[in-house]
């Protein structure tokens, strides 16, 4: 049985791939048929998998902010906030900042460092 | 007392603009970062001292004939109604000054805690459910991204190093390993409670030039020591390589690679509270590299206690003012 560490990363993976909005039970379906992504076994975090426990799981990511639910059928079908891409995206910038004016920090370090060292430099990165 | 007040008030001026502008444009922090890295904490936590202290010891001077007597007759006022016609506008409105800019550093302090706390949480969810664990152990991830980003995220035990695949594929074995010892030392050094600190500081106070300024060394500093971590074992060429080929952002354009933007190797900006090691400034970047590049030698050891010796100093002196009379008389 995995973990719903595990599981919530499966579900994020499904609903990534997917087009469209699923439902508790045909992500449950999915999880169930997955395969492994080494060793190439069915059902390695799906297997017997109870509808409720898919539930949690999506809750959880709900509750994260990961995932929205459409509230208007019954069942109610989930999907992702934000691409896979937008999230990375998202990390990126809070890593990075925003992004900076190449030419003019270039510029501020060609002003900052000696000949002598720009030299040594140009050496060391094998250009000369 | 009148004296002491004037005393303190000098000091918390000094501290606040002179003393954090020549520091920040002298050379010999690179030479020495762990000393300079004291000063800077000395000199922050002096200069608030100094400035609540310089309020609460005027606004108090009618009523005391030191710190302590004055609280005393201060809260005498407060909770036992005893006459305040000894307390003129300029001593009230002082003592309220003071009150409220302690409230106001420790209430920033904690605000900025818990927003960096919530953007840690949620940046790790996401790492959870984006990035793959690597094959370096347990602490270490790999975020599927192009551009070569390395960056430490604290949590305690839960602190996790994470490295881009582009990354990966751009650097040598031995720069990897540089890179990775790099973030480990931010982690094991505790430096974000540094960052975090003095992030506090910049925000509680953003007009006064010296919070910029000291975080502005500070996140220089950090890296700084966690170069020299890393050149306790990688040779200087790994490493000054590392940090060329992380800051350029992209290995591909050979130009970029002398560019020296987005250093990923880097640290923290101010409007990023959770963010773990990431952006830094240009500046930086080159500074840390003229300092691999021309080595200079640390600063000797007279030198170094002389400025230790100024740290204490720091605090002792207005901590005495403050106390030592009440505590005598």
């Amino acid at each position: 049985m995995a973990s719903l560490g595990e599981l919530e990363r499966a579900v994020m993976d499904l609903l990534w791939a997917g087009q469209e909005a699923a439902t508790a039970n045909t992500l449950r379906d999915l999880l169930a048929q997955s395969t492994h992504p080494q060793d190439g076994t069915a059902g390695h975090v799906g297997k017997d998998l109870a509808v409720t426990t898919v539930l949690t799981v999506l809750s959880r990511l709900e509750r994260k902010g990961l995932v929205e639910r459409e509230r208007g059928t019954r069942p109610h079908r989930y999907q992702a906030v934000s691409s896979r891409a937008d999230h990375t995206a998202e990390l990126m910038h809070e890593v990075l900042g925003s992004a900076p004016d190449r030419e003019a920090v270039l510029a501020r370090f060609i002003g900052s460092v000696t000949d002598n060292e720009a030299e040594t430099l140009r050496k060391l990165l094998g250009r000369s | 007392m009148f004296w002491t007040s004037y005393f303190l008030a000098v000091l918390a001026i000094a501290l606040a603009w002179p003393v954090p502008i020549l520091l920040s444009r002298a050379q010999w922090p690179a030479r020495s970062p762990f000393t300079a890295m004291l000063l800077w904490q000395a000199i922050a936590l002096a200069g608030g001292l100094s400035m609540i202290g310089a309020m609460l010891v005027y606004g108090l001077e009618p009523v005391g004939d030191n710190l302590l007597s004055g609280l005393r007759a201060l809260a005498g006022m407060a909770f036992n109604n005893a006459p305040t016609t000894d307390l003129g506008f300029w001593h009230i409105f002082a003592l309220s000054t003071a009150a409220l800019l302690t409230a106001h550093l420790v209430f920033t302090l904690l605000l900025t805690y818990y927003k960096i706390q919530r953007q840690r949480r949620r940046h790790r969810e996401l790492l959870d459910l984006l990035a793959s664990p690597s094959s370096d152990g347990p602490g270490t991830m790999v975020l599927n991204v192009d551009s070569p980003v390395a960056y430490c995220l604290p949590g305690g035990a839960r602190s996790v190093t994470v490295l881009s695949d582009g990354l990966m594929a751009a650097l040598e074995p031995d720069e990897l390993r540089a890179v990775l010892i790099h973030e480990n030392a931010h982690l094991s050094q505790r430096h974000h409670l540094l960052l975090w600190a003095f992030a506090a500081w910049r925000q509680a106070l953003p007009w006064l030039p010296t919070t910029r300024l000291a975080q502005e060394s500070v996140n220089s500093l950090i890296e700084m020591l966690a170069d020299d971590v890393a050149l306790k074992t990688e040779s200087k060429t790994t490493l000054i390589k590392a940090i060329a080929i992380v800051a350029s952002g992209s290995p591909a354009t050979p130009a970029a690679r002398l560019a020296f933007v987005e250093p990923g190797l880097s640290d923290v900006d101010a409007s990023q509270p959770g963010a773990t090691g990431g952006a830094g400034s240009a500046g930086t970047t080159a500074s840390r590299v003229s300092r691999l590049l021309s080595p200079r030698p640390p600063l000797s050891e007279p030198l170094r206690a002389a400025v230790l010796a100024c740290c204490a100093l720091l605090l002792a002196l207005p901590t005495a003012l403050l106390l030592v009379p009440g505590l005598l008389g």
